[in-house]
């Protein structure tokens, strides 16, 4: 488990020498522009909350795809599950006229159900067909794209534009007047703490129970597991159903907190880079936690850095992208690790050695 | 009816042949046992290098028609170079490789905007593209004149010649019949006297350069602007390799049948014929129908075996 925090911290750092280098070549100042990319995510309250909010989304992804992964399933889906689930949310949202707890319960529930319908199809192919999951849950992305581009027009139009849909009443948003107060007027909303409630809720599941034990066990050996009685088309689905779920309220928390109404032709990037957040969170929920965090920082940065320097904005893309390459190839890193180790080891006895000589 | 079909058809080959380039790349590096889910961002890498080279030379040369294919050929290139990655991460380091193909989809979209944008701000290139044309004396052919000939691109007939040499060259010589059997059984491969981990080296970057390729025929062909994004193609090449049966020629098939449904869905609003199905139904139609090809095709699956497993010679 160390080692799995060292190869990340190491795939930070060379995922960020590799931001510099692209910086330079490029002909830009990286230490200039690192420093605008961090002071842009933190530097007053405002900023700060916006980092978090960015990150909230972000948290769903990673722990939707670290949760199919401890499963032994790739979800490479999320991103049509966001959607989806936001979709559901946001109709609920618009067509209901409840109290706003009552309602935000209901969108939550919501925007699970449509993520865990979303991502029962793939699992239960894989499951009966043993259809690989990737591909399947790819086209279930661009199922959902094409009918979320159709269906809001349709149903939830908005009064002006075509291509997105009537913003979500006040007492439909997570966003709440005391956190914006506190943020000097960030959009950072309820979809945090929920973020963090799910977290908890997952390592729960997932290190505490029974049932949690079940889908490690698939996940690391199937034939075992299907020998030692375990039922492994029910976890392979069960599993699929709620990572998708967890992408569900993700998206609502994009759709219902961070935004306030849905923007059709676009799959949600926060999708592919859940992939990202749960590799270098080592598929753990706190790991997770953290690297969303620090993504979030980024992207957040991003805009301040554009707008102080000439430097793309895609750099934060980028960096993001080398990183999960090194976390992808840990072996590398662990045999740099293993190599550096073992130079100091034989550093350390040759002057033991020479010491005897003398 | 008859002149709808003669109005999409040369719209529907175009469509399919950089589907068709990259499905076939794909072929090569998962018969030789590396899946490669990374296709849609090595044919953004290409679509980049072709777009970015042709810009430059076309500033310099302009009117010069030949500039194009120096764009392809460094798309070729920049498609095979950078696949490196992915076949260093899958046979040296024995990473998982759907999730190295992920890296490289992530690194390739994010790294051509950024560099796209450090050269023209809003991030696209635009270049002159080919221009379609007839072919003298086959398009006046009755029946597959019109639907073969007209309105057509050079690259469509290169492709088409890559993929008769690529089955050549997989099923009757004996450098395919070794990366196949990389892909099948590499202990056996190993035992024969074949290097596996140099087969599989050769199968991905042969991915590489026909995803770099595939990816610049869409700019130079029917797009004529690098955006940043080949819009899921890639994805779909690789969806048509397992509906293809991982055959040159089912790979062909497939990628028709996305090319005409895609095309379809694409102009069915102005051509009235096709306009009483809603749009949804003709949009989703490729995904869901490769939804049940993959159901219907899991029992008699024919993938190569040993695809997705690291090779480790000392493994039994």
């Amino acid at each position: 488990m160390n080692n799995r925090i060292v190869v990340s911290l190491l795939a930070v750092v060379f995922g960020l020498l590799a931001g510099a280098v692209l910086m330079a070549v490029t002909g830009h100042d990286p230490i200039t522009g690192y420093s605008y990319l961090f002071e842009g995510g933190l530097k007053n309250p405002e900023r700060i909350g916006n980092t978090l909010a960015t990150a909230t989304p972000l948290i769903f992804s990673g722990l939707s795809v670290a949760f199919a992964f401890r499963t032994g399933l790739f979800n490479i889906g999320v991103a049509g599950q966001l959607l989806f689930g936001g979709f559901c949310a946001s109709a609920v949202g618009l067509s209901l006229d409840l109290p706003k707890a009552i309602l935000l319960i209901l969108m939550l529930i919501a925007g699970f159900v449509g993520g865990a319908l979303w991502a029962v199809v793939p699992g239960f192919l894989k499951a009966k067909f043993n259809v690989h999951e990737v591909v399947s849950s790819i086209m279930m992305n661009w199922i959902a794209y094409w009918t979320i581009y159709y269906a809001v027009p349709a149903y939830l139009k908005g009064e002006f534009l075509e291509t997105e849909s009537k913003p979500l009443p006040e007492s439909a948003s997570l966003k709440v007047s005391f956190l914006t107060d506190m943020f000097d007027g960030s959009y950072i909303n309820l979809g945090l703490f929920v973020a963090v409630i799910a977290v908890i809720i997952v390592a729960f599941i997932i290190n505490k129970t029974t049932f949690g034990y079940e889908l490690k066990a698939v996940g690391n050996n199937r034939h075992a597991a299907e020998y030692a009685g375990i039922a492994v088309n029910r976890s392979i689905i069960l599993s699929m159903a709620i990572s998708g779920g967890i992408a569900g309220i993700g998206g609502v928390a994009l759709y219902a907190g961070n935004a306030s109404n849905i923007q059709i032709g676009i799959l949600p990037s926060q999708g592919f880079d859940g992939i990202a957040v749960a590799l270098l969170g080592a598929n753990s929920p706190v790991g997770v936690l953290l690297s969303a965090l620090f993504f979030g920082l980024l992207y957040s940065g991003r805009g301040f850095m554009n707008a102080m320097t000439e430097i793309p904005p895609e750099i934060a893309d980028s960096i993001i992208a080398i990183i999960i390459y090194f976390a992808a190839t840990s072996i590398l890193i662990e045999r740099l690790i293993r190599w550096f180790i073992r130079r100091k080891a034989n550093a350390k006895s040759a002057s033991e050695h020479e010491g005897k000589v003398k | 009816m008859w002149t709808t079909i003669v109005q999409i058809a040369p719209y529907a080959i175009v469509f399919t042949i950089p589907l068709l380039i990259t499905a076939l790349g794909g072929l090569f590096s998962e018969r030789s046992g590396v899946v490669n889910i990374g296709l849609e961002g090595l044919m953004i890498m290409g679509a980049f290098a072709g777009a970015f080279t042709t810009f430059k030379l076309q500033a310099l040369y302009p009117n010069n028609p030949y500039m194009i294919w120096v764009g392809l050929l460094a798309a070729l290139l920049a498609g095979a170079l950078f696949s490196l990655l992915h076949a260093f991460a899958s046979i040296n380091l024995s990473a998982d490789q759907v999730i190295s193909g992920t890296a490289i989809n992530m690194i390739a979209g994010a790294i051509t905007i950024f560099l796209a944008r450090n050269m023209t701000g809003s991030g696209n290139i635009r270049i002159s593209n080919f221009a379609p044309y007839n072919i003298r004396g086959f398009s006046d052919i009755p029946i597959i004149g019109p639907l073969i000939f007209s309105k057509t691109y050079d690259t469509t007939w290169l492709v088409l010649a890559i993929v008769a040499i690529s089955s050549f060259v997989l099923y009757k010589t004996p450098f395919g019949l070794r990366l196949r059997a990389c892909g099948e059984h590499p202990h056996a491969a190993e035992a024969a006297g074949v290097n596996v981990k140099r087969m599989r080296y050769i199968g991905v970057m042969i991915s590489g350069a026909f995803s770099g390729l595939g990816g610049a025929i869409i700019i130079v062909t029917y797009a004529g602007e690098f955006t940043g994004s080949v819009a899921g193609l890639g994805f779909l090449a690789l969806a048509s390799l397992i509906f293809g049966q991982w055959k040159p020629l089912g790979v062909l098939a497939a990628t028709l049948f996305f090319g005409i449904a895609s095309t379809v869905a694409n102009v069915s609003q102005v051509i009235p014929s096709l306009a009483v199905f809603p749009p949804i139904i003709l949009k989703i139609f490729p995904y869901v129908v490769t939804l049940i090809a993959l159901i219907v095709f899991s029992k008699s699956s024919r993938a190569p075996k040993a695809v997705g497993e690291p090779y480790d010679s000392g493994k039994r």
